[in-house]
């Protein structure tokens, strides 16, 4: 995307990764663009997450962050569903 | 002496709990509470067969390390180790083991019964359910921004 636009890589995990049918993979956003317009355009580039993002949490380079945070070229952004460990 | 969180594993092998129970204790421990979260044949009137989980290494790690400081932080006690599986998890291992040492043994328990909750709020792991016909990933915690669930 250029000038204009910077590469983030995504995550994905347990029901996300499985109905998108991939754990990781590179995604072009808008320069500036913060955590919640990522989790945005993950949702358009995978429509079948729409249902199960909404309650995703997001992590900025493996850090729980808001949607607010702003997002920097390279940066590992990851939709985590709600947890269910131990 | 050292202190605070002296364990902290993630693994995709079976758990020991001797060597978290051997890096919590110390001279001055009166008590060592342990936990194991072991997996069960049945939930919400299905029988199981096995669990797989999923886990986001690296932040799981650290929210596990920031979960055994928290609780060192909020309880009178020594130490904490923490142990988590991910994977597949067949009927009856152990999928989480948490150890806490204290002079006396209300402290151990209240902090052990404490962290398994936080562990269970905050870290970034899930569990699969397996049945003979199917399987669903379990509904969970969501988290906020700051690694907390929601009250």
């Amino acid at each position: 995307m250029g000038h204009f636009g910077m590469q983030i890589q995504v995550r994905l995990f347990a029901a996300l990764a499985e109905t998108a049918g991939t754990r990781a993979f590179p995604l072009d956003v808008p320069a500036g663009s913060d955590a919640g317009a990522v989790r945005e355009a993950v949702q358009a580039h995978f429509p079948q997450l729409r249902g199960l993002c909404g309650r995703a949490g997001i992590a900025v380079n493996a850090e729980y962050t808001g949607a607010d945070h702003v997002v920097k070229e390279g940066d590992e952004i990851a939709l985590i569903p709600p947890v269910s460990g131990g | 002496m050292q202190s605070g969180a002296v364990l902290i594993q993630l693994t995709d092998e079976a758990l020991d709990p001797a060597p978290l129970v051997e890096s919590v204790r110390t001279d001055a421990s009166g008590a060592v509470a342990l936990f194991y979260g072991v997996v069960r044949d049945h939930n919400e009137g299905r029988k199981v067969l096995y669990l797989e989980y999923d886990a986001y290494r690296e932040l799981a790690e650290r929210q596990m390390r920031l979960v055994a400081d928290e609780i060192v932080a909020a309880h009178d006690i020594e130490r904490v180790a923490i142990a988590h599986r991910f994977g597949r998890l067949e009927i009856g291992e152990t999928s989480l083991l948490v150890a806490v040492s204290s002079a006396h043994r209300a402290a151990a328990f209240d902090a052990c019964h404490a962290a398994v909750d936080r562990i269970k709020q905050t870290v970034p792991i899930w569990k699969k359910e397996f049945w003979a016909e199917g399987g669903v990933w379990l509904d969970g915690t969501p988290v906020d921004s700051a690694g907390e669930s929601p009250a």
